[in-house]
């Protein structure tokens, strides 16, 4: 088939129709634009949200949480088994809040091939002290390095230098919230008060800065061995293991998995995070409904020129069947009228649409909350311009192929006789 | 040797009611005549051009062109048979409005395509000459006047040098001097160039001028 004749007709066609192509056209281009920023900016702020959550959250965190035994003396009386048992006032049993055998655990771990990378922590109780305040405070021992690349710990620390806290024992990064109470910066000692009721005094060398202010109000870090000795312990106390797992989903088949071969508790970030799913799934939903009915509205746009155009060109179909033009070729003829401008209109929609989203990309947001981010976050990825082109051209292609269909059914004779 | 043979073709309008418009039409076209078809005003002319030229499929009986048997063909086949075999001229100047001159001649071939587009471009500037209206090549259709679109409608029934040239009534809508013109055009395709027409006419000056003249009356042929 000679194709060249038929996309010859066609762009003849629309030029002698232009002003109405170009209206059709625009209705494509305003749909896929939107489309575009409105999901380049909602996967932006997701994956900005996400972050905050993701980046800092292990896949399975492991611990030894404090619990009442599950059997009680009672319940292992066997004069008693047949009758009704009641304990009160249950206490938990003593027990240390470290993971047992944490040390083979790691190494156990780190040789895992689903693993990427584990971070044991030494979480500690203490004080903040100066002067004659006293603010509450959790300190987490970390490997400082592993901390970063796995956790993005750096990302957050606002002043001074992770290293410093590698290299010195005797050393802290204190939150944002901690250093602005105790009005104290780097280089600044202060006292911690332990449980026990040791004092320690420590050098800040780095404020950290979550966004969160629960957080950045209590929580600072030391590295290992200064989190052990403050709480008087030796290497082997760990309390916590954060794991980052090469895929986020095995996370839950991983964290029962730990339950079961080690006796610990280990809890997943889908069970730790359940909301953060839901929010994201919603703002998914929101940008395609409003991309696709926008671009259902181009489709009628489309739909109803091409019909127009079909009214309008009824002798042109009727001569070109009469001179040997198939059925196909005018549906041809037609259709590819619709891809063409589904086409230019979808890729001046991209253009339009990256312009857009890379000046938002350029608009400055600052907030406290997101120490990191400067400007408004934008997710260039080429997936949704591809996707973007697929939708233009599935969109015209529907609209142009019922109006196409007619004019393949016209009957040249009808047309002919009415004249 | 024969180009259209008709045997017992019937054609059967049904709306409003069942009428019988054409009954029984057996004829032939040989190669290099001029014939015109003559009669009353709906006597059913028209239905019968449009079935020879395999636009109206609905029909009984059989039509042949250069002795094989179009009747059943499918749309495909039939467009191309339009296309290669049979050149049509309408009594309205049917061209394509947007088009040059130029490019409503070339169409046909270009859909054909046999030739080179450039080959199709000196086909189609050789028939525009043949008739005398090479200059208006560049202009688009709908700017000429109605003779000339006539012309024009002439030069692409014969681009793809088709075994016969179907008319109706494509004087017509012509005053007398254009009228005559077109009928000069056909006598001199007929004699110089062999070439088969079959034209449906209401003009007894140019039935005359024809080699013979297929009367109808009714639906039938009677003479
Ligand atoms: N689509 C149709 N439905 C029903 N009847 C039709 C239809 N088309 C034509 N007819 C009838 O068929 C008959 C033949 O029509 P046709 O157009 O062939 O006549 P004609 O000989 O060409 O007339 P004219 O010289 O006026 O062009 C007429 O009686 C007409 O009313
Ligand atoms: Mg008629």
């Amino acid at each position: 088939m000679n194709w060249s004749v038929l996309l010859s007709i066609s762009r003849i066609h629309i030029l002698s129709r232009i002003k109405q192509s170009v209206i059709a056209g625009l209705g494509v281009t305003f749909g896929i634009a939107t489309f575009i920023v409105l999901v380049s900016f909602m996967t932006g702020l997701n994956g900005l949200l996400d972050g905050l959550i993701l980046n800092r959250t292990p896949h399975v965190h492991i611990y030894n949480e404090i619990l009442p035994s599950k059997q009680q003396p009672l319940d292992l009386y066997s004069a008693a088994e047949n009758s009704l048992s009641f304990v009160h006032s249950v206490k938990p049993k003593s027990t240390a809040a470290r993971i047992h055998n944490a040390l083979p655990l790691l190494k156990i771990l780190q040789g895992n091939p689903q693993v990427l990378g584990v971070t044991p922590q030494v979480t500690a109780q203490a004080f903040y002290t100066a002067g004659t305040i006293e603010l509450n405070g959790i300190i987490h021992g970390i490997n400082i390095q592993e901390e970063s690349r796995l956790f993005k710990l750096d990302d957050y620390v606002m002043e001074g230098n992770i290293l410093d806290l590698e290299n010195n024992n005797n050393t802290i990064i204190i939150g944002a919230g901690v250093a602005q109470k105790l009005s104290a910066g780097i280089d600044d000692r202060i006292q911690l008060v332990t449980a026990k009721g040791n004092v320690v005094p420590l050098k800040i060398v780095g404020i950290y800065q979550s966004g969160l202010a629960d957080i950045d109000n209590v929580q600072s870090y030391t590295n290992l061995k200064t989190a052990q000795r403050i709480i008087g312990e030796g290497d082997n106390f760990i309390t916590d293991i954060n794991i980052k797992l090469h895929h986020m989903e095995d996370a839950l088949p991983f964290a029962r998995n730990m339950e079961k071969l080690y006796g610990v508790t280990a809890v997943d970030i889908g069970t730790a995070n359940a909301q953060f799913e839901t929010g994201t799934t919603v703002r998914n939903i929101i940008t395609y409904a409003v991309s696709i009915t926008l671009l259902i509205v181009a489709g009628f746009g489309i739909y109803n020129i091409l019909n127009m155009f079909i009214y309008e060109k009824m002798n042109d179909i009727a001569i070109l069947k009469a001179t040997g033009f198939s059925g196909r070729d005018v549906k041809f003829i037609f259709i590819s009228q619709a891809l063409i401008i589904g086409l230019v209109g979808g890729t001046l929609g991209l253009l339009l649409g990256y312009s857009i989203s890379t000046l938002i990309s350029h608009l400055p947001f600052e907030t406290e909350a997101l120490p990191t981010i400067k400007t408004y976050p934008v997710n260039f990825n080429p997936a949704y311009y591809f996707i973007g082109v697929v939708f233009a051209l599935s969109a015209t292609f529907f609209a142009g192929y019922l109006p196409a269909r007619k004019a393949e059914q016209i009957d040249p004779v009808d047309i002919i006789r009415g004249q | 040797m024969e180009v259209i043979r008709t045997e017992n073709i019937n054609k059967v309008f049904h709306d409003p009611v069942d009428v019988r418009v054409l009954k029984d039409i057996s004829f032939t076209v040989n190669t290099g005549e001029f014939v015109s078809i003559m009669g009353k005003s709906g006597c059913g002319k028209s239905t019968l051009l449009y079935i020879l030229s395999t636009m109206d499929t609905d029909y009984t009986g059989q039509l042949y062109l250069k002795g094989k048997l179009v009747t059943g063909n499918s749309a495909l086949q039939l467009a191309e048979i339009r296309n290669r075999h049979i050149g049509f001229v309408f009594q309205f100047h049917y061209l394509l409005a947007e088009f040059t001159v130029l490019d409503n001649v070339m169409l046909p071939a270009r859909k054909l395509g046999a030739k080179s587009l450039a080959e199709i471009e000196h086909d189609a500037l050789e028939k525009l000459r043949i008739l005398d209206i090479a200059y208006l090549a560049k202009k688009k259709a709908r700017r000429i006047s109605g003779g000339e679109k006539q012309r024009v409608a002439i030069a692409r029934a014969l681009i793809n040098n088709p075994a016969i040239i179907m008319g109706d009534e494509p004087t017509g809508n012509l005053d007398s001097k254009n009228s005559d013109n077109v009928l000069q055009i056909f006598r001199k395709l007929a004699t110089e160039q062999q070439m088969t027409l079959l034209i449906v006419t209401h003009d007894e000056d140019f039935a005359k001028h024809t080699d013979r003249t297929i009367v109808m009356e009714d639906g039938r042929i009677i003479s």
